[in-house]
């Protein structure tokens, strides 16, 4: 520790200069982190943003020295000011010594994506947060159990004297993000660092913690630094916002300045990204209106479907029309995804009928059914999946892959096939010079691209496209959507879109149904249900979105939704 | 997330590796594993042609050579004049007997050298059970000559040539007894997978039951069932019989977990709606996914049946003399008067752990690399 | 959790059942009975017997009623007065033969187990933390090796060594002078000074892949999110490895006990062979060879018992050491 002459005010807490952390490989290093430098300043949120691989994360763990192994921090300095004006160089301590030791847990906290992976199973929560107060502030047992209970009862954990003695997987995922808060404040920290805290969380729930590390940053003076992908959490919450792409500060500014006035090209694409998803498709703009008039092509009614005792879908009606896009929309366990499957009769439902149009007219009730029939209806009922890389067979080519429905159900083979193949990976964008590849050698966009080549290779006439984005960085996924919006109008498809993300439903939906607890609480037009809900739970869900603008944070303003 | 691990593949090769491509680069990196399939394969060989490596007949009983201890293998001959060339040679052996106990003493004549030739014509076997040959690895140059590198028995055979000769079937009881307990352990473990439900309860009982049994006694009990007089290849399959009942469960579990994590993924979903028929998800889709880990975990079966065989034999309930196997060359070894005079008798043992050490890492390195996906 | 108890010791019942039926079959198997064998026996003395005198034998011991009726009188037999039935060979009730035997081979396989512990535990521990360092290396060859050496083997090339080298008998668990002694407090210290021999020999295979499994157990848990989370509070490197992956790794390591045992029991039972032994195994061999069927039935029966018994309370163990079982 040493005393050294600062020049400014005082308030700034942490000082990161030129960090480079890097990974050794097989195959040389990975720069996670090259030349990253940024101050925080007391009290205040400082954002760092970027896309998957961004090195965001790493630099998180930098600080506190946590890199997973093999990483370590190469150069740079992380200078952290304490009040009483000693500082510490982080970056120079050694990383298992007590030095960094005390800083961590003490002076910066930090809390991580995944609550229920990053907390003991075997042991209480009372246990794991009391250790850190007998650690850090040598209290005893009796101490260190009461001020827990007190912890816990300020991040609003429902009983904390009982929850303190239970197990984390009795807790939902945002009550173990609040025992996770808990334990990084129970310290009092300086700094608190929040890794993707509210990512694997639905949005009404994100709201809640954002809402809670907000009311105690401004009850502790904490500094919090918060990495996130997400656009809208970052104009909701940052004082200042760091941009990051492959290990680079592409920039580094006001949150005004960055969504208003950036600077940087990476930083403009990401925001017009973002933005692009809070309109309806140029594509759709351009489209002549529907035609309500005609027969749907699919008419569900009364649909249930019981897993065992649980009621994951619950009595829903829905139709498609021709050409239309039906969004579906939930957070998770809504029933949409399980919903979605019945379509195709992936799973059996339980109760109700699924009429389905053929193209000469005829009906068909899809839950009834017989083996030849649905198999017979699932060549114009296709599918895409959510996981790009789960979906496709690791094991087989790409041409392979795309080739399968063609060849199982004999439309072609051999030459013709081939040909086949080629065109469709034309239509999806992909390279078909490409086609004898394996999966392993495509990114997560082209696997997508293969999933809508695979999907669209029987000409169908309704995809089921389940959370087909959500896997997608933000900025590949508009490009997604127009792609299948554009194959849309070539092959006169109706789509069923099941998503999370109202800003997708948005841009690419027709008409949505919002799904709560397996039953459809509101149906109605895009436009109708994006911008005047009708139902108090759309109307809550909706108002817990975070907007990509720091100039209208509206997130204190928001409904709860109560049963 | 793999592609910020594996970066932009550029490489042409890899993009178009396919399955086993992988599972080939990945093992090739683990250098145990790589001595074990060496070794492996070259057990493999001697067990598929023992004759050819064997250099006296493992059966022929030569009363005046009992207990005669190894003779160490020369390849440089010195001549007189001191100049030297490259052939192998042994000194041959003088027996004399204790004037008091009678008891043979052997010793080496190191005047005499008895000559050996590489590819040179020995007793008369048969390759591949197919046609007759006198062709050997090493063979004396005077026929009549035995040579023992790994010493005699009681009866004065060749421990060496009965090692090698052994070699076949405790290689192939590995071999047979995993395929099938295999047999067995695909079937009830697929099944049990596949379908789920109250067929996946029940087999999934009796896996767990089979696998709390201590193997030894029931083993015992079973061979101990077998009349003596049956022929020995009857025995042989009997006594491999014996050893997959209970092998199998532990295949058992591995198949049914693979199926189970298999069944729920979307890329089998996707081919069921691609409208695959159930016999192409099975062996189109799912099999490919987990050929790799069943082979690994075969390759980790056939070290625990080859112990199972020689601890059989050993105990003299397991394949009877005149058949060779290492644990009925190890019964000789049984008593410590025996070993005492030989210790050579052990040498059978050594084949074993060899044998069992090479197929651990070659099955350990399988696996490792069995899934090239998740890494 | 004594629902998870009640629940899993019922279990055991249809288990025990099969596990009887099972002994029973086994030895039923051989052709010919224990009269055939006896008959034989006596021929070779150049005796005859005649068909009256067998049928006789047969009609004593009860075998002449079909096999169910057979199993049924031996099951009951044990269940409700502990009756074994009777060895032909030793012409002794089998109920006197066994439990000594049977309690010194469950003192020999407890005594291993907790030797195996006590020495992969560390081991594995260390190679995991260590991961690819020399002494990590050392230990992975050394412990295939281990998996390798068949335990007779290795009793074999003990008593080698001792005999030849040190001119003694390692066989046996008691000195001569305690050989048909009652058990008293000397007794019992000269079987501890012979125990450690089988012990050794027995924990050498099991050490090995305990090892392996401790390894790779710590090592899928070191790469767990919560390990970080540890750290991040600032607990010092040994504190957090023992109290977190270490302790979650002991879970698998847990349920190692129940295919452990049976291992174990199998091992000791030719190492008790070897070595001569007065456990279970030298007496289970010798009744299968002479087909004395009530005596080798009643070891069979009770050493499947005794790994049955292992699996249920290494579960249990499981169930008080893991919160996500107990509270399922």
């Amino acid at each position: 520790m040493s005393k050294t002459a600062q020049t400014d005010d005082g308030s700034v807490i942490l000082d990161v200069r030129n960090l480079v952390t890097h990974f050794p490989v097989r195959s040389g290093v990975v720069k996670a982190v090259d030349d990253v430098s940024f101050t925080l300043h007391r009290g205040k949120t400082l954002c760092i943003v970027g896309e998957s691989g961004s090195g965001k994360s790493v630099t998180a763990r930098s600080i506190l020295q946590i890199v997973d192994a093999p990483g370590r921090i190469v150069s740079g300095e992380i200078i952290l000011h304490r009040e009483d004006g000693t500082t510490t160089d982080l970056a120079g301590l050694n990383p298992r010594g007590k030095a960094i030791r005390q800083v961590r847990g003490r002076d910066i906290a930090m809390i991580f994506q995944e609550p229920m992976s990053s907390l003991s199973p075997v042991h209480t929560v009372g246990e794991q947060i009391m250790e850190v107060l007998r650690l850090h502030l040598k209290m005893d047992k009796a101490q260190a159990r009461t001020r827990c209970i007190e912890l816990l009862g300020q991040v609003e954990i429902p009983k904390p004297a009982e929850a303190i003695d239970r197990y984390t997987f009795e807790f939902s995922g945002g009550m173990r993000q609040r025992v996770m808060i808990a334990m990084a404040l129970a310290c009092n920290p300086h700094i608190l660092i929040a890794d993707e805290p509210t990512t694997a969380l639905d949005v009404t729930t994100q709201a809640e913690i954002i809402d809670l590390i907000r009311r105690l940053q401004n009850d502790h003076g904490m500094a919090v630094i918060f990495i996130t992908h997400d656009m809208g959490v970052v104009a909701e919450i940052a004082d200042d916002v760091l941009v990051m792409f492959r290990g680079k500060v592409m920039e580094h500014g006001p949150v005004d300045q960055i969504f208003h006035a950036p600077k940087d090209d990476y930083t403009r694409m990401l925001i017009g990204s973002v933005l692009k998803l809070e309109e309806k498709a140029e594509i759709r703009l351009k489209r002549p209106p529907l035609d309500t008039t005609v027969e749907p092509v699919m008419t569900v009614k009364n649909l249930s479907m019981h897993f065992g005792s649980n009621l994951a879908v619950n009595d829903v009606s829905l139709h498609v029309l021709p050409g239309e896009t039906l969004g579906i929309v939930g957070e998770s366990g809504s029933g949409k995804t399980t919903m979605g499957r019945c379509l195709l009769r992936v799973y059996q439902p339980t109760a109700g009928e699924i009429s389905y149009r053929r193209a000469d007219g005829s009906m068909v009730d899809l839950v009834r059914a017989d083996e030849g029939l649905l198999k017979d209806c699932r060549k114009e009922i296709r599918m895409i999946f959510q996981d790009p890389v789960g979906s496709l067979n690791p094991r087989m080519t790409v041409s392979q892959i795309i080739g399968e429905p063609l060849l199982v159900n004999h439309l072609c083979m051999g030459q013709e096939l081939e040909e086949r193949v080629v065109d469709l990976m034309e239509q999806v964008g992909l390279n078909p010079d490409w086609r004898e590849r394996y999966p392993h050698a495509f990114s997560g966009g082209q696997r997508q691209r293969i999933g809508i080549a695979r999907a669209i290779a029987l000409n169908p006439r309704v995809v089921v496209a389940d959370e087909a984005t959500s896997a997608l960085d933000v900025s590949l996924r508009s490009q997604m959507l127009d792609l299948m919006m554009n194959l849309q109008d070539k092959l006169n498809l109706s789509y069923v879109f099941i998503s999370h993300d109202i800003g997708v439903i948005r841009y690419m939906c027709d008409r949505v149904a919002v799904m709560y607890k397996g039953k459809v609480v509101e149906t109605g037009t895009a436009d109708q249900v994006c911008n005047a809900p009708e139902h108090p739970y759309t109307q809550a869900l909706l108002s817990a979105i975070p907007r990509p603008d720091p100039r209208a944070r509206s997130m204190h303003k928001r409904h709860r939704y109560k049963v | 997330m793999s592609e910020a691990v594996l970066g932009p593949i550029e490489n042409k090769q890899l993009a178009v590796a396919s399955q086993w491509q992988l599972v080939w680069w990945a093992f090739k990196r683990h250098h145990l594993a790589m001595a074990g399939l060496y070794i492996t394969a070259f057990l493999y060989l001697i067990a598929l042609a023992p004759g050819f490596f064997a250099t006296n007949d493992p059966s022929a009983q030569n009363g005046r050579a009992a207990y005669h201890p190894p003779q160490s293998l020369h390849f440089i001959d010195t001549a007189a004049d001191g100049s030297w060339t490259i052939k192998p040679y042994i000194h041959a052996s003088v027996l004399k007997r204790d004037p008091q106990t009678l008891a043979a003493i052997f010793t080496e004549d190191t005047s005499k050298k008895i000559y050996l030739q590489f590819l040179g014509s020995g007793y008369e076997y048969e390759l591949f059970g197919l046609f007759k040959t006198r062709l050997h690895l090493l063979a004396a140059e005077n026929t009549t000559q035995p040579i023992f590198i790994f010493g005699a028995d009681r009866l004065g055979r060749c421990v060496y040539s009965r090692i090698i000769q052994g070699a076949q079937i405790s290689l192939s009881v590995g071999l047979v007894g995993v395929l099938l307990s295999l047999t067995l352990g695909i079937l009830i473990g697929g099944v049990s997978g596949y379908y789920g439900g109250r067929i996946d309860f029940v087999a999934q009982r009796a896996i767990e039951f089979v696998l709390a049994l201590p193997t030894i006694p029931i083993w015992l009990a079973l061979a101990a069932a077998l009349p003596h007089d049956w022929p020995a290849v009857l025995n042989y399959f009997m006594i491999t019989l014996i050893l997959s009942l209970t092998g199998w469960a532990q295949l058992a579990r591995v198949v049914r977990g693979r199926f189970l994590s298999l069944r729920t993924e979307e890329f089998v979903m996707a081919a069921r709606l691609d409208g695959a028929s159930e016999g192409r998800i099975i062996f189109r889709h799912m099999l490919p996914s987990f050929a790799s880990h069943i082979i690994a975990s075969i390759t980790l079966a056939i070290p625990a049946m080859i112990l199972a065989e020689t601890s059989l034999s050993f105990l003299g309930l397991g394949l009877q003399p005149p058949s060779i196997s290492w644990g009925v060359l190890l019964r000789e070894a049984q008593n410590i008067r025996s070993i005492a005079t030989a210790p050579w008798l052990f040498i059978p043992g050594g084949a074993v752990v060899l044998a069992v050490v090479a197929l651990n890492f070659l099955g350990d390195g399988l696996r490792d690399a069995a899934d090239p996906y998740n890494k | 959790m004594l629902r998870f108890i009640a629940k899993r010791v019922l279990w055991m019942i249809p288990s025990l059942v099969v596990v009887s039926f099972l002994s029973f079959v086994l030895i039923q198997l051989p052709p010919g009975d224990y009269v055939t064998t006896y008959i034989a026996t006596l021929a070779a003395s150049n005796e005859v017997v005649d068909i009256n005198t067998a049928n006789e034998l047969r009609a004593r011991f009860g075998l002449d009623q079909p096999m169910i009726v057979q199993y049924w009188k031996w099951i009951t037999g044990i269940v409700l007065h502990g009756d074994f039935g009777l060895s032909f060979e030793w012409q002794q009730p089998v109920s006197e033969l066994i439990w000594e035997r049977m309690a010194l081979t469950l003192v020999l396989t407890f005594t291993t187990l907790l030797a195996t512990w006590a020495i992969a535990l560390p081991i594995g521990i260390f190679s995991a933390v260590q991961k690819y360092s020399v002494m990590d290396y050392i230990v992975t060859f050394l412990s295939f090796i281990g998996l390798a050496v068949p335990s007779f083997l290795l009793a074999l090339v003990l008593m080698y060594i001792a005999a030849v080298h040190f001119g003694q008998d390692v066989g046996g668990l008691f000195s001569d002078r305690f050989m048909n002694e009652p058990w008293s407090f000397d007794k019992i210290v000269d079987m501890l000074g012979h125990l450690w021999i089988p012990v050794i020999i027995l924990a050498v295979s099991g050490t090995a892949s305990l090892i392996r499994v401790m390894r790779a157990n710590l090592l899928d848990e070191l790469s767990k999110p919560y390990v970080t989370t540890a750290r991040a509070k600032g607990l010092s490197e040994f504190h957090l490895l023992m109290k977190y992956p270490v302790r979650i790794a002991l879970n698998p390591f847990i349920s190692t006990i129940a295919w452990l045992l049976p291992n174990l029991v199998s091992g000791s039972i030719i190492v008790a062979i070897v070595l001569s032994l007065p456990t279970a195994g030298p007496l289970l061999l010798q009744s299968l060879m002479s087909q004395d069927m009530y005596l080798a039935g009643a070891f069979v029966l009770l050493i499947c018992a005794l790994t049955l018994v292992g699996s249920l309370i290494s579960d249990i163990l499981l169930a008080l050491a893991d919160p996500r079982i107990r509270l399922e």
